[in-house]
């Protein structure tokens, strides 16, 4: 049973970041009509906001020590980031949690990108085929990439999370298990509560905001709330930019967990979109569910038994390739994905 | 029709003279070795099979690669199990990739448009995933599949070359140096081995497009839903030119191992499968000769950015004065060399945007533009 839950709980980090962008590409698709195949890529450029403020943060002032030297036998020169020398203690607890600040950080930077993206790129293919759609993102992701990786190298950074959040925690005891049967580390619990605000934030707003209402009936028919006399591209282009933010504060977040590197964008994208299909195109609370969905089968069968079991009925490393067995099951069976509603991509 | 059988003809000569005196052709451009020229005719292989089905249907696979992939496997393996001669290993290169298209076509051709995309795309990820690590003792994992000493090669003989042959025939072998006003041709035995492939295709491919088949296909692009009301069933012809299509990727990734006795998963990856599109669109998607002009195109300049270092850019702005220079390289520099991939990308974009018909797509238009004033002249 204790196993059965730590698995569950190691699921639901991976999920949320699944769910995340998963959530970002149905606003995309189902506003603008649009496959985006740089979302993945929006979600690294969020990420590698983070690790810029981090590294602003500790820009440090140089200075030689001639009583101290190091192990090569030179003087030692000794840094300390400007922050700890203006501000004291504030300083050095501004840069301890410089991830978290990231995020205010990143909402204007992914809002310009997402507004460039769309005005600037986007917006001349609605009228083309989807083929072209993909292509062009397709080679957006790519040169998104290899900026980022001329700027940073190839190598992950690794960005630590608050020293607050640094550990784990013990679960289990509070439900009733034995001493250190179910911990989980921190900052993901944080990152699972901070998803679930997210997607909550997004709904939300959706469904209680003038601007939202708007949308939803952009969605559901984009002309008629035209001739109503709405600008309803004006109101597109700032859930793109919206879908941007999200994508982008799920890879600030992630840093802790996973070092981010120059590709960390496109390993995602290509799960977030299994994900979708899985949901069902154009259905938001399906791309939420099936993403948290994915995320903890993914953690399921890596448990040992569940592999084992698999191993004996031929199927070997289930770990590897659940999701896209489970993708090609759902499709088989429910072609429209689990909440995917009639009509939406059946051509 | 008589016509267009003519210039098909015409097109096809002109194919073979160019593949034939491809290393002449290319002597001066410091293209001229073998390990770039079968990279021509594999590539070309492989865009002239991507083309069948996304030129014709509009069905954009985003995992051919995986195609690929696979028949560089089951090449290897001939090669440790067989012996060194390449036929064996062609032909069951061609059939294990056509048995996986079958299989991942049947599925992923139950959706349409994006879910397709995304479906061949994931099949190609897990295909990637299951080679990288969980079928180790198939593939070897990481390290790719090579051939050791110990394996087990029962027909080799005693006597034949321990090199890829074909019955004798080494393929690494340059046969032909000559000198081109000062630039080396290299005539090498491999090449000509993919060159007869790559016509091979490209003659198999036009009898394609121009059969009834090839018409049923393109229908399904202009419009699939108007088909199945005319009470045609799209899926077996679908299936079909899904399946072609993926024999070619195997049978290119067949060349591949015959060429470079080694697979590895990289092969098989998305980045592989974006790149074939990206060659089938530069080109042209849907013409004929468009493919074989991207894949030159795109693996040339991989070959000659990629070589391309600060030494050799400062050599090129040598002329300016030092600061200028030094201003040159710093903004060239990113795009070449190990940065190729940015300048891949950026191409991707400039033609999906401004050329969406590829290269043969612009110089038809270019022409098309140019008799069309001559004819206004005349009038």
């Amino acid at each position: 049973m204790d196993a059965i839950l730590l698995q569950v709980l190691n699921g639901l980090d991976k999920g949320s970041a699944y769910a995340l962008i998963a959530l970002g590409l149905t606003l995309i698709f189902g506003t603008l009509g649009v496959v985006n195949f740089a979302h993945g890529a929006l979600f690294m450029i969020g990420a590698f906001c983070a690790v810029t403020l981090n590294k602003i943060f500790s820009i440090s002032s140089e200075k030689v020590n001639p009583d101290k030297t190091d192990f090569l036998g030179n003087p030692l020169v000794e840094k300390t980031p400007y922050l700890e020398s203006w501000f004291g203690d504030t300083g050095i607890a501004i840069m301890d949690w410089s991830v978290p600040l990231a995020i205010l950080f990143s909402i204007p930077i992914m809002m310009f990108i997402g507004y460039v993206m769309e005005r600037g790129l986007i917006r001349h293919f609605y009228k083309r085929p989807h083929a072209d759609q993909i292509l062009v993102t397709f080679g957006l992701a790519i040169v998104l990439q290899e900026i980022v990786k001329a700027f940073y190298g190839a190598n992950p950074i690794q960005t630590p999370s608050p020293a607050a959040f640094v550990g784990t925690l013990d679960i289990g005891v509070y439900i009733g298990f034995a001493e250190n049967a179910i911990t989980y580390p921190y900052w993901r619990l944080v990152y699972f509560a901070f998803a679930c605000a997210v997607i909550f934030a997004v709904f939300a707003f959706l469904r209680f905001t003038t601007f939202g209402m708007v949308v939803r009936a952009g969605m559901a028919d984009r002309e008629t709330v035209g001739l109503l006399g709405i600008d309803i591209d004006k109101k597109f282009t700032i859930m793109f930019a919206i879908a941007a933010v999200v994508a982008g504060v799920a890879g600030v977040m992630y840093t802790p967990i996973n070092s981010p590197n120059y590709h960390m964008g496109m390993d995602f994208l290509v799960l977030s979109f299994v994900v979708v299909v899985v949901g069902g195109m154009g259905s938001l609370p399906g791309a939420v569910l099936a993403g948290f969905l994915l995320g903890v089968l993914e953690s399921f069968a890596s448990m040992n038994v569940v592999k084992q079991f698999f191993e004996s009925i031929f199927i070997p490393s289930i770990d590897q390739i659940v999701i896209y067995l489970v993708a090609v099951i759902v499709l088989l069976v429910r072609p429209r994905g689990l909440m995917g509603r009639k009509g939406v991509m059946e051509e | 029709m008589n016509s267009t059988t003519l210039s098909d003809r015409a097109l096809l000569l002109f194919f073979i003279f160019l593949v034939l005196a491809g290393p002449a052709i290319l002597a001066p451009f410091g293209g001229s070795y073998p390990d770039l020229l079968q990279k021509f005719a594999i590539f070309g292989v492989f865009a002239i099979g991507f083309n069948i089905l996304f030129g014709l249907t509009g069905y954009l696979s985003f995992g051919h690669a995986a195609f690929l992939g696979a028949g560089s496997y089951a090449a290897v393996w001939m090669f440790k199990l067989l012996s060194y001669n390449v036929l064996p290993a062609l032909i069951l290169s061609v059939i294990v990739a056509g048995l996986f298209s079958v299989v991942i076509g049947y599925i992923s051709l139950r959706r349409s448009g994006i879910y397709f995309s995304i479906l061949t795309l994931a099949f190609a990820q897990m295909m990637f995933n299951v080679a990288y690590s969980v079928a180790t003792p198939i593939t070897n994992g990481e390290t790719g599949l090579q051939i050791y000493n110990d394996d087990p090669q029962w027909l080799q003989g005693a006597d034949s070359p321990l090199t890829t042959n074909l019955f004798g025939l080494k393929m690494n072998e340059v046969f032909w140096r000559p000198e081109f006003l000062g630039f080396e041709a290299q005539f090498n035995v491999g090449y000509y081995f993919c060159a007869f492939f790559l016509i091979l295709a490209f003659y198999i491919s036009m009898r394609i497009s121009r059969s009834p088949f090839g018409m049923m296909l393109r229908a399904v692009k202009t419009n699939q839903t108007r088909l199945s009301f005319t009470g045609v069933s799209t899926r077996p012809y679908m299936l079909a030119a899904f399946v072609i299509s993926g024999m070619y990727a195997g049978l290119a990734g067949g060349l591949w191992a015959c060429m470079d006795p080694l697979a590895g998963a990289e092969r098989m990856q998305w980045t592989a499968s974006g790149e074939v599109v990206l060659m089938t669109i530069l080109g042209g998607a849907g013409t004929l000769l468009g493919p074989v002009l991207g894949a030159g195109f795109i693996k040339y300049f991989e070959a000659i950015f990629s070589k391309i270092n600060d030494q050799v850019l400062h050599s090129w702005f040598a002329f300016m004065p030092d600061g200028l220079e030094n201003v040159m390289v710093a903004i060239v520099h990113p795009f070449v060399g190990k940065g190729w991939h940015l300048t891949l990308g950026l191409l991707f974009m400039l033609i999906v945007i401004f050329l969406p018909g590829g290269l043969i797509g612009g110089i038809t238009s270019l022409g098309r533009w140019i008799t069309g004033r001559g004819r206004k002249d005349q009038g």
